[in-house]
């Protein structure tokens, strides 16, 4: 039954049978139930996202499981100054910017790093921080700004790029520190008290990193249960089978569902660097405003590679935020409401013409509705 | 000729555009019988004439399975073939950035007249430009190609009717991989080929077998299948399901666009055709597919439904459906 | 987040990996996992490996799923067995 290679292969983890099964069987638990409406349950990672809207699992729930996108698209969250601070550096004479490339759409207040690209900006797509000290050390005449984005899974890359920097003395390559969180932004969203949760799908690399007993808060100081998540098909039936399961027992309890990548303690050995490199700071999320302690800057030891502290950029001018031309992106990543709910998704901000970053991103809510949601289209 | 590059001179119409002409374009692309005119006289023959143009600015302009020389050759035939036609006759014109060595731009050249034997097609005519330092990236081809469609045939992209069959000529996403794993800063070792070639042997074969049931016929390059799926139904005014499991891809394309989080279905192709075909021909032209050595993992994938608003429809390995929509914008690699 | 999947250690240089599955390799860091050695498998994000994969785990996952889908046919053909639900005992209770 269990080949040797069998779990070496993804399409064992999208076998249609098992997912069947599971379906049925998250049907029937929540259907049990005396409530009648469905079961709200949260994801906070964009690639949870994207991997519901790719294999249509939002669909095949309804009506008994409503699955509603949190914060977790690091791309959607960034604040509009930020963005419009790595514009202002990627304009500068001698300055690089190298970035991850779902960010080179992300329109800041009068502009997005693609459109300062065709404009004669040095903007370079990577695929890792390693590629942005192999371009410093390439070219010493450039300052080679890295825009470090991402969660706990990409803060630990970065710090280690950035340490590495440090000990040979690269001095042509800072870190613009835009990394965030997961568990303050978690906390603001229970704490606004809108989205009115009965579960949450815990980031399943995120909490490779973390390990799962970051997740116990939530059971322990907010009675809800937390089932992490792995990114096949099946491993996110089985999650949200574990998660509807300890919801309808009203035994709130974290569960790994994602036991080949996730352990309780993760991985000490990122934790000792991020807590070496970083230290945690309030950061600005789009549509939650400031959250203390939610960010990751440079420690002062790492002045001399902080490009906040590197840079004085001039505040922009005559722009507008997404939220003054009318973008609800911050309801939809609180999970007030869903994408179909903002005025301009599907008119005015399409794929094409983003407003909001969760429109720019694959993976933001907006454009996976857009994309794969279709029913719910105008 | 290893030391010399491309100067401004090469394209001033003086001594040096001549030395260009005799020695890189005219050995490969073949010598006119009598003296070198303005424009060239072609005898077509009967049939339906049609032209097509298109231009090349690949980058890198060399990469694992052909040039920006084979493309522009293949990509003209084939967008020619993709109407049912007999391609017959290229133009290309070149322009080049200068500092370009002359070594690369011969073996492009070279390149091109492969591929056009290949094809079967005659470089008729060509042009040759170079702007400075900047003014390019390093070269771009523009063509204009001519063909004749056969008595009879008439293939066209609002050509597919409700209960016809979407066949495909092969595996997707390995022209475009192929060319973003070469890409600075993404570099990956694979053996990620580009499946640029020319089609019109493959379709002629499809058209003996099938005729006037082979509706329509499209090269899913920029925007992948997806999007060419999305034109055809959008056209035809039709729906078209998909079945996600049946579409062949090759193992290392999977592999490096989940890496790149990318999704092979909105890569482009180069070497491949979607034929959307009347049932009762449909086993008869994937034989014939099968039969040819473009064609060897050819499959149907899916059927074209009537439709109030014409989409395509993907039904996932879990059995699920969800929307193949267009592609908005480049697909970008991402981290989440 | 985030974007990482399981690739196979071929070789070790000193701190980086060359990885590969179906003939696509690529150097990544083991910057974060020094315990990892050739032939494990790991998880892949932006260029470094953030986690060695649980080889036992993955195949009792699978082993799991395995159970989940036969007694999915089993509830469908209308044997009385059980539910289709997984069985107590194979929930992952901490």
């Amino acid at each position: 039954m269990t080949d040797t290679a069998a779990h070496r292969d993804p399409a064992a983890f999208r076998e249609p049978g098992a997912a069947r099964a599971l379906l049925d069987a998250i049907r029937r638990r929540a259907a049990a139930r005396r409530r009648r409406e469905p079961l709200r349950l949260m994801e906070f990672c964009g690639g949870h996202t994207h991997a519901i809207m790719r294999y249509g699992i939002r669909e095949a729930l309804v009506p008994d499981v409503r699955l509603l996108s949190g914060p977790g698209c690091p791309v959607c969250v960034t604040a509009d100054a930020d963005i419009d601070a790595a514009i202002a550096m990627a304009s500068l004479p001698g300055v690089a910017v190298a970035t991850f490339g779902d960010m080179v759409r992300v329109p800041g207040t009068r502009s997005s790093l693609q459109e300062a690209r065709a404009a004669g900006a040095d903007v370079h797509v990577v695929y890792s921080a390693l590629d942005a000290m192999d371009l410093a050390r390439r070219r010493p005449e450039l300052k080679v700004v890295m825009l470090g984005i991402g969660f706990e899974t990409t803060a630990p890359t970065v710090a280690a790029v950035l340490e590495a920097a440090r000990a040979e003395g690269l001095g042509n390559l800072s870190v613009y520190s835009m990394h965030k969180l997961t568990p303050p932004a978690m906390r603001a969203i229970l704490e606004a008290g809108e989205a009115c949760l009965d579960g949450i799908i815990g980031p399943g690399h995120v909490t490779a990193i973390t390990g799962w007993r970051a997740w116990e808060f939530l059971p322990a100081e907010y009675g809800l249960p937390c089932a992490v998540s792995g990114f096949e098909p099946l491993d996110m039936l089985y999650a949200i089978e574990q998660l509807v399961t300890a919801a309808v027992d009203g035994e709130p309890r974290v569960v790994n569902a994602y036991r080949r990548g996730v352990t309780a303690e993760g991985n000490r050995v990122a934790q000792a660097l991020l807590g070496r490199v970083f230290e945690p700071a309030n950061a600005e999320w789009r549509g939650l405003g400031v959250v203390p302690g939610s960010g990751l800057a440079l420690r002062p030891a790492y002045a001399a590679h902080d490009a906040r502290r590197l840079f004085e950029l001039p505040a922009p001018a005559g722009g507008r935020t997404a939220e003054e031309r009318g973008c609800r992106c911050g309801e939809v990543l609180r999970g007030a409401i869903e994408p179909p709910e903002c005025p301009l998704f599907g008119r005015a901000c399409t794929p094409a013409q983003p407003v909001g970053p969760c429109m720019v991103s694959g993976e933001g809510s907006c454009a996976a509705y857009y994309r794969y949601g279709g029913a719910s289209r105008p | 000729m290893s030391d010399d590059i491309i100067l401004l001179a090469h394209g001033s119409g003086g001594l040096l555009s001549q030395e260009l002409v005799e020695q890189v374009f005219l050995p490969h692309l073949g010598r006119p019988a009598g003296a070198l005119e303005d424009a060239t006289e072609i005898a077509l023959g009967p049939g339906r004439v049609v032209m097509t143009t298109d231009g090349y600015v690949v980058r890198p302009i060399a990469f694992p399975g052909g040039d920006i020389g084979k493309l522009a050759v293949c990509g003209t035939v084939n967008d020619l073939a993709m109407r049912g036609a007999r391609p017959l006759y290229l133009t290309a014109a070149f322009i080049i950035e200068e500092g370009l060595p002359l070594e690369e731009l011969d073996r492009i050249v070279a390149s091109m007249a492969a591929a056009a034997a290949q094809a079967g097609v005659r470089v008729v005519a060509g042009d040759t430009k170079v702007v400075e330092r900047g003014g390019v990236d390093r070269l771009f081809i523009t063509t204009a190609g001519v063909g004749v469609v056969p008595e009879g045939v008439c293939i066209s992209a609002a050509g597919a009717r409700p209960g016809d069959v979407v066949l495909v000529s092969g595996a997707m996403g390995d022209h475009g991989l192929a060319i973003m794993t070469q890409r600075e800063g993404l570099r990956f070792q694979s053996p990620l080929r580009s499946d640029c070639a020319p089609l019109n042997g493959l379709v002629a074969d499809m058209l003996a077998a099938g005729g006037g049931a082979i509706h329509v016929l499209r090269d899913p390059t920029r925007g992948g299948l997806a999007t060419a799926l999305n034109e055809l139904a959008a056209a035809s005014e039709v729906s078209i399901a998909i079945d996600e499991d049946a579409v062949p891809v090759h193992d290392a394309v999977r592999v490096a666009s989940e890496l790149l989080g990318l999704d092979p279905l909105y890569v482009a192709n180069e070497g491949k055709l979607v034929a959307i075909v009347a049932p009762e021909a449909a086993e008869a032209v994937l034989a014939a597919m099968r039969a040819q050595p473009l064609g060897a993992e050819a499959a149907a994938i899916g059927d074209v439904r009537a439709a109030e608003r014409s989409r395509v429809v993907l039904r996932t390995p879990l059995g699920t459906h969800r929307l193949l929509d267009m592609l908005a914008g480049e697909q970008l690699p991402r981290i989440c | 987040m985030c974007l990482a999947i399981p690739l196979r250690i071929a070789a070790i240089d000193g701190h980086l990996a060359t990885v590969e599955m179906s003939g696509v390799m690529r150097q990544v860091s083991l910057a974060l996992t020094p315990e990892a050695r050739v032939g494990d498998y790991v998880l892949v994000h932006a260029g470094f490996a953030i986690n060695v994969v649980d080889e036992a785990e993955a195949r009792e996952t699978l082993a799991l799923f395995a159970k989940i889908e036969a007694a999915g046919r089993r509830a469908a053909s209308g044997s009385p067995a059980n539910d289709g639900a997984p069985e107590p005992g194979t929930d992952e209770r901490l």
